[in-house]
This record gives C-alpha cells, structure tokens and sequence, in this order.
C-alpha cells in the first residue's frame, strides 16, 4: 500500500540525492515531529475541505496550529487533523484508470457534455424552423 | 453603577497596559520561533492582545483619557500599570511559554469575572474576547503538558525552573489596587485577591497533569500596578514608540 509522505512542501520539495543519505542520521522519536493534514469546514454542516498541513508532536498541538494558520482567515465550523500516514492514495502508476471515462468516444459519462445541452436543443429547434 | 471614574479608569489601565505590553514582547518571537507553525501561532496570539489593548485604550478614551494611540505611546514609564511579569525580556522559549500560561490563564479568569460587570461596555469585550483567550490558554496548555509530562527530561526541568522564575512575577499581576473595596461594591469587579483565589485553582489544575510543582515560598513582585517598573520597561518602550515619536501627528 502507498503512503503519502508528506504533503508539506518543505517536505517534498527537495529531492536529496540517494549518496547523502548517510549523512543524515534518524531522528530519535521524540525529534521528529509528525506530518498533519488539515481540513477545514468552512460552512455550517458543509463538507471538510483540505486546506494545507502542519508538523506536530501530537494531534492535539497539530490542531492548536492548524486553527490559527488555517482557520483565522475566515469563518471555520470545524476543523479535523489525520496523520498524513493514514492516507492512502492512489499510485501514480495507476492513474491511467481514468482513461476510459475520458476517451473521446463516450464523452456522455462526463459531467461536462450535459452542460451545453440547451445551447444543441436551441440549434436544433432553430435548423428545424429554417428547414 | 455607583463609582468613581479613577477606579475604574485604574482597573482599565492595568489591563490595558498587561495587554500592550505582553502584546510587544510575544511579538518580539515574531521570525524566531522554533518551528514556523509555532512561530505563526504564537505571533498571532501577540497580534490578538494588541487588539484587546486597543479596545480597552479606546473604553478609557470614553472616559475621557487621550485617544488610544495616545495612551499607549506617549506617556512616561512611571504612568503604565502593567505588572512586572509582561515587562521582562522574552528569555529563552521555556521562559516565554511558562509566562504565556500563566499570564493568560489570569487573563482568562479575570475576563470571567468581568463578563457580569455593572459597567456594561467592559462586560461586552469580556464577553466578545472569550473565544480568542479560550485558544491562547489552549495553546499554553498544550504545550506546556507536553513538555512538562511528555517530554524528555529536560524539556521537564526547563518547564520548571521556568515556573520557578516566573511565579513571583506572576503574583505581581494580583496586586492589590486602592480601589479594590469601591470596585467589588459597585460590581464593576470582583477584585485581585478573588481572580488570584481561582487562577491558583486552575493553575494547580493544569500542573497536576503536567506533573511540575507550583513554587510554595514566593514573594509577589509587586509595585507595577502603581507605576514602579523593573528595568526592562523603559527599553521596551523605547523601542515600541521609536516609529510613533518620529511623527506623532501622522496618519497611519
């Protein structure tokens, strides 16, 4: 099963080349802080939506962070923390399942080939007027 | 409500100033905190008790003190009733994190208190202000727990000798006003000794679960409340009102 290291860009946005991986030495647990995503509800009884992560020691601490770096913008109804290692994406090299469902040929599986269909019935009634 | 304008203005000034000054040194970690989740928390709480000194500046602007840019630059030292604990330099982050729980959990209490004043303008921030010091007594408490009971073994000796340090200067915030008797009669306030009753209570509360000893034999650090300040003061003022004095009429 894949795991999301972290979303974290400080995180993820170095890629550090295999030959230094003997200068870093493992971090004892308690100095290693825990990856967090946040989401947020932003309207009463409305959908978590994710918003971004914060590096905790606890669940408790990753939420006393995630509600003033995430939640003081704006009105926030709820607010959930999960521990980033509990995600459990799809892997890059499976993301060709979604092939099908996007080929040219059956268009009518997707959302947005309903969406121009009163603009066709108006051509249509206008081609059958001027026939 | 039957009472003097002085005893209220000096109840208004002592939260005031704690607010202000508190405010400046938490801002003072601003870019220096130890990791930048922290460093955005803990700005933000400094950011809201500016806020709240601003609206207690502008309350004693309606009782006819200057306006709140005023009163919170331009007077002399010996004229703020902050206590001595918001004064002192921020330290260490052991040092700023024991004074943040104990400066807003009497924050937190003595804002209860006012929730039911007789002056109404004062019970209405108490009770607008209530969501923002529940959070700035959470994060205290988080992190001093962790630290204190779920940390390692210095993390532990650092919350405690933190404590130590910062306990007298706590008991500075409670110093007793000349007010106190008219403040308690009319309803304004309950009074220092009663909000120094219940912060002790939840103080012992919170240092159970994080397994630290409030000190027994402390002597209160007190003179701030009548205008005696450490030396750290005058610096600090310095510094915050350098910008203001360039050009005291400018609009910001």
């Amino acid at each position: 099963m894949q795991h999301i290291i972290s979303l974290d860009p400080r995180v993820t946005r170095e890629h550090i080349p295999a030959e230094f991986d003997t200068l870093l030495t493992p971090k004892g647990e308690l100095d290693q802080l825990q990856s967090y995503e946040v989401f947020q509800q932003g309207k009463s009884g409305g959908r978590y939506t994710h918003v971004g992560s914060v590096r905790a020691s606890t669940p408790e601490i990753a939420l006393v962070f995630a509600k003033e770096i995430y939640g003081r913008r704006g009105p926030t109804f709820g607010l959930w923390v999960v521990q980033t290692d509990n995600i459990h994406p799809l892997a890059p090299a499976d993301i060709d399942v979604f092939e099908t469902a996007s080929s040219a040929d059956k268009d009518y599986r997707e959302v947005v080939a309903y969406a121009r269909v009163r603009d066709k019935i108006e051509t249509f009634k206008k081609s059958e007027q001027s026939a | 409500m039957n009472m003097s304008t002085d005893a209220l203005k000096d109840l208004l000034y002592r939260i005031a100033d704690d607010a202000l000054i508190i405010a400046h040194r938490n801002s003072e970690w601003t870019g220096l905190g130890p990791i930048i989740e922290e460093d955005i928390a803990f700005s933000s709480i400094a950011q809201d008790k500016m806020g709240h000194a601003l609206a207690l500046y502008t309350l004693l602007h309606e009782l006819g003190e200057p306006v709140p840019d005023i009163a919170a630059f331009m007077r002399n030292e010996s004229q703020y009733r902050c206590c001595h604990l918001a004064e002192y330099p921020i330290g260490e982050y052991d040092f700023s994190l024991i004074r943040h729980l104990l400066f807003d959990l009497a924050e937190q209490v003595r804002y209860r208190l006012l929730e039911n004043s007789t002056y109404e303008p004062l019970a209405k921030l108490a009770r607008k202000l209530r969501g923002e010091i529940r959070y700035h007594v959470f994060h205290a408490h988080s992190f001093v727990v962790k630290l204190a009971a779920n940390g390692t073994e210095e993390s532990k000796a650092r919350m405690q000798s933190a404590l130590n340090e910062c306990y007298p200067l706590a008991l500075g915030i409670f110093e007793p006003s000349r007010y106190e008797a008219e403040l308690a009669a009319s309803g304004v306030f309950a009074g220092e000794s009663e909000l120094q009753r219940q912060w002790h209570e939840e103080l012992a509360a919170i240092c159970e679960k994080a397994d630290i000893d409030i000190p027994t034999d402390s002597t209160p650090s007190y003179g701030g409340r009548y205008g005696s300040h450490t030396e750290h003061l005058q610096p600090l003022l310095d510094e915050m009102t350098e910008v203001f004095r360039l050009e005291t009429a400018a609009d910001w």
